[in-house]
């Protein structure tokens, strides 16, 4: 090989990283990934638009004017301005039962995945790092859950528990665990044995000391990840389970049941049904996508 | 390949003592079935009566074993709603659930596997890029919604199609669409990254050297290749599509096992609950069974792992 000649020497140099050409790096990684953080924007005005409800809400979104019951859009005809997306069978302002909704939808969303993602992390860390019969056990339970779909099980444990916010949490969250505890299991299995786990270990570290702070300090991004999708599939099925009147009760307003009761509508009033629905699919979709961007940005080898 | 299915067999022995278990917990540690059965004004002495009467006050595992071992012979009780065995209800309501999810395969597949096989060969480029914004798109719509979205346009406006019903073609195009929709973006997604996978092969530099025409590698070579993963993954998403097929059945009022279901949560009817959800999880074990057995007969590579 011949000596390396100035140019390259110079390209070198330039490339090495300083704090400047850093900051550099991270800004052309977060411009790479601009849908995600556009999507990420779009969802901080959602979470904005629906935790300040009371102030931004035109309506009581209770309220019934039963003048204007079935009012179409603003701007379609017959549509009235006072009613910006119109309204519903009594009359109730679909633009404000829209804002509110969101809460529930978010609430659930969030709180079931934290259930789920405690449940199935501590299982995944316990099946990955102990191995053997706890392992088999573990994978056993992981199989016949998935084994259920997600929706069959909601169904079966809603109609013995009976439907309210709080049933729905539980079984959302309780059922969700196995994806994260299978991807926690496969990476705790290879984390495991890597020289800083090992030389813990030389060291007599104690067991949870090892799993909970040399471990799963490694899994944070991973788990942040499938969280971040998660709540989108959470909120598919909550407000699905609310669209058959198993989750969310009226008339407290959730995209889910809007949904269910629009459906009766829809021969003349399709506005009832579609905006719900335009809700829960732009906030799913800007969760995907930020989820998506996460993937790639904080754990490459995630990525399918 | 006999140790392979033995294996295969020891799991599912012990998947289906598993559902059978949990089957059984959801109903009777979750709730209470007297409590379900009885008017809520019924007095303490009726309840106890009733308990007595089902076997309520034996212990948990003789409860379990006589649940168990009546499921086996098809005896889950009699429907509290209709005055029918609960398991000819569910078994005659399979046929259509089992339909739709096949239909919803295909046009799942029929969907995915061009786009798919495109993107990846295209990798880069825009119709990569738009194949994969259609896929979040897809990824993110409900179900539900999306059903409601095609009546309202091609039932309601356009007088196309039938909103509701079963027997004729017709009743078929929506509800099939809806659910091939939904499972459209991950097929797609594992058809690209395996055809990704498969292209830079040696036997892909092989076949080209051979001077083959590269529709010919593409199609003949790699796309079988990239079908093993997409024929497994797609076998254990079969769960993920019968409880698409369940969303879409309620949506379209489809005389399946799902709307049954839902009908029979509504009225309490919980061994038509219980049976349906036995069922529908047998049906997949069932199938995941056969796809893990067909791919391990295609690919010798998963039998040895």
């Amino acid at each position: 090989m011949s000596a390396p000649t100035r140019i390259e020497v110079a390209e070198v140099v330039a490339a090495r990283p300083g704090p400047d050409a850093a900051r550099q790096v991270t800004w052309r990684r977060l411009a790479r990934l601009r849908w995600g953080v556009g999507a990420a924007g779009v969802l901080l005005l959602i979470i904005v638009t629906t935790a300040f409800a009371p102030l931004i809400s035109p309506y009581d979104p209770l309220a019934v004017d039963i003048r204007h019951r079935l009012s179409p859009p603003a701007w379609m005809e017959h549509g009235t301005v006072e009613h910006v997306l119109g309204t519903d069978q009594v009359g109730r302002d679909l633009l404000a039962r829209m804002i509110y909704g969101g809460r529930v939808s978010l609430l659930v969303g969030v709180a079931a995945v934290v259930i789920s993602a405690t449940i199935g992390v501590l299982l995944g860390l316990g099946a990955g790092y102990f191995g053997g019969n706890t392992d088999w056990t573990i994978m056993t339970v992981i199989n016949v859950m998935l084994t259920f779909p997600f929706v069959l099980l909601a169904l079966a444990v809603i109609a013995v528990l009976g439907p309210s916010l709080i049933n729905m949490i539980f079984v959302l969250g309780v059922a969700g665990w196995p994806i994260y505890a299978r991807v926690i299991r496969a990476e705790t299995l290879a984390l495991r044995e890597r020289e800083f786990v090992l030389a813990g270990r030389a060291l007599g570290m104690s067991h949870p000391r090892l799993v909970f702070r040399q471990i799963l300090p490694n899994l944070v991004s991973t788990i942040v990840v499938i969280a971040t999708l998660q709540v989108a599939q959470v909120i598919i099925l909550e407000s699905f389970l609310s669209f058959l009147g198993l989750g969310v009760q009226p008339p407290t307003p959730a995209w889910g049941n809007m949904l269910g009761e629009g459906r009766l509508y829809m021969l003349n009033s399709w506005w009832i049904a579609t905006f719900p629905g335009l809700a829960i699919f732009l906030t799913t979709l800007v969760i995907n996508l930020m989820g998506n961007a996460l993937r790639d940005w904080l754990d490459p080898h995630l990525k399918e | 390949m006999r140790r392979y299915i033995a294996r295969q067999l020891v799991q599912l022995v012990v998947v289906v003592f598993g559902i059978s278990l949990l089957a059984f917990a959801i109903l009777h540690v979750l709730g209470d079935p007297v409590l379900l059965l009885l008017p809520q004004n019924a007095g303490k002495e009726e309840f106890e009566r009733y308990r007595h009467l089902l076997g309520l006050d034996r212990p948990m595992y003789v409860q379990y074993w006589k649940f168990v071992s009546r499921a086996v012979l098809g005896d889950f009780g009699k429907s509290w709603y209709a005055d029918t065995p609960a398991f000819r209800l569910v078994i005659e309501r399979m046929p259509p659930t089992i339909y739709l999810t096949l239909a919803g395969l295909v046009v799942a597949l029929v969907i995915a596997l061009p786009l798919g096989t495109i993107a990846a060969l295209r990798r880069h480029t825009w119709v990569d890029s738009l194949c994969t914004v259609v896929a979040v798109a897809g990824q993110a719509a409900p179900i539900f919604w999306l059903g409601i979205m095609l009546i309202i346009v091609f039932s309601v406006r356009l007088r196309l199609l039938p909103a509701s019903g079963y027997g004729t073609w017709q009743n078929f195009l929506m509800p099939a669409f809806c659910l091939g929709a939904a499972l459209a973006p991950i097929t797609m997604r594992l058809v690209r990254s395996g055809v990704i996978e498969v292209m830079n092969m040696e036997f892909i530099k092989t076949a080209r050297a051979k001077g083959l025409a590269e529709g010919r590698v593409v199609v003949k070579h790699a796309f079988r290749n990239a079908c093993i993963p997409v024929i497994t993954v797609l076998g254990l998403q079969f769960g993920q599509l019968l409880g698409g097929a369940i969303i879409t059945e309620t949506v379209f009022a489809w005389p399946g096992v799902a709307t049954l279901t839902v009908e029979s949560i509504r009225n309490q009817d919980f061994p038509v609950v219980q049976c349906a959800v036995v069922l529908l999880a047998l049906l997949i074990v069932g199938v995941n069974l056969l796809v893990d057995l067909v791919v391990g007969f295609i690919d010798p590579r998963i039998r040895a792992a």
